[in-house]
């Protein structure tokens, strides 16, 4: 069973992300949206945090609220996929199960 | 396949509502069906019909009753949040001794055994929210 786990808080914000990580189980996928985006740009506090999940899990960061926050793709931690909103529906249909991490 | 979508915020308040909005299009774009929307908590208001954002701004509901017509899906509202919030239709009115409606013509006001038929209903249930 596999589950898509969305998160849309920032990481400087609330501890959704830490929460859903220390959670996650290898095979997973976690989506970052929204004010999510910013733990998936390098030079941050959580950049190490979110590259040592990359070995356990699948981490994704929707395009358009990179781009909606002025940050560019080049920005972002090797390792995440960007996607749009038709690959967040792709995930959501490949994955068993989805789960928001509100 | 076929997804059941709950919007748990409010427009204008951060996010969420747009996030959901863009994804059931890009679910109905890519030939998927939508069971049914479901307005949750302060969701409950994107279903206003008496909103007037300015010009230049999206206008959230209106945006939601567009794609409900074009792809005649099932817009529900949470009948108790609704009450909380003063959401109200003809029914909820003539109930409650209210003096009005406010409540869009594309959207319904019913119970949350609308949000559990759904989930039960639809390969998949995707929360948006706060």
């Amino acid at each position: 069973m596999s589950t898509l786990h969305t998160v849309n808080k920032s990481p400087f914000e609330k501890p959704s992300l830490d929460a859903c990580l220390a959670h996650v189980g290898g095979g997973a996928s976690v989506l970052l949206l929204e004010d999510g985006v910013y733990a998936a740009t390098k030079g941050t506090a959580v950049e190490e945090r979110v590259k040592g999940a990359l070995d356990s899990v699948k981490l994704f960061v929707l395009g358009p609220d990179l781009m909606a926050r002025g940050l560019s793709e080049d920005r972002v931690i090797e390792g995440i996929s960007v996607v749009d909103y038709a690959g967040f529906v792709d995930l959501a249909a490949e994955n068993d199960k989805v789960q928001a991490w509100l | 396949m076929k997804f059941a979508i709950q919007v748990n915020e409010g427009p204008y308040q951060h996010q969420s509502s747009d996030s959901a909005y863009f994804f059931t299009k890009a679910a109905l774009e890519k030939g998927h069906e939508v069971f049914r929307v479901f307005f949750y908590h302060d969701g409950v208001n994107n279903a206003s019909r008496l909103t007037t954002p300015p010009q230049d701004d999206r206008n959230v509901v209106a945006r939601w009753a567009e794609l409900a017509e074009e792809h005649d899906l099932d817009m529900v509202v949470c009948v108790a949040a609704a009450q909380r919030r003063g959401m109200v239709d003809e029914g909820e009115m003539q109930r409650n001794g209210k003096d009005a409606t406010n409540i869009h013509p594309r959207f319904r006001i019913s119970g949350l055994g609308q949000l559990v038929e759904a989930a039960i209903q639809s390969d998949r249930l995707v929360v948006f929210g706060d």
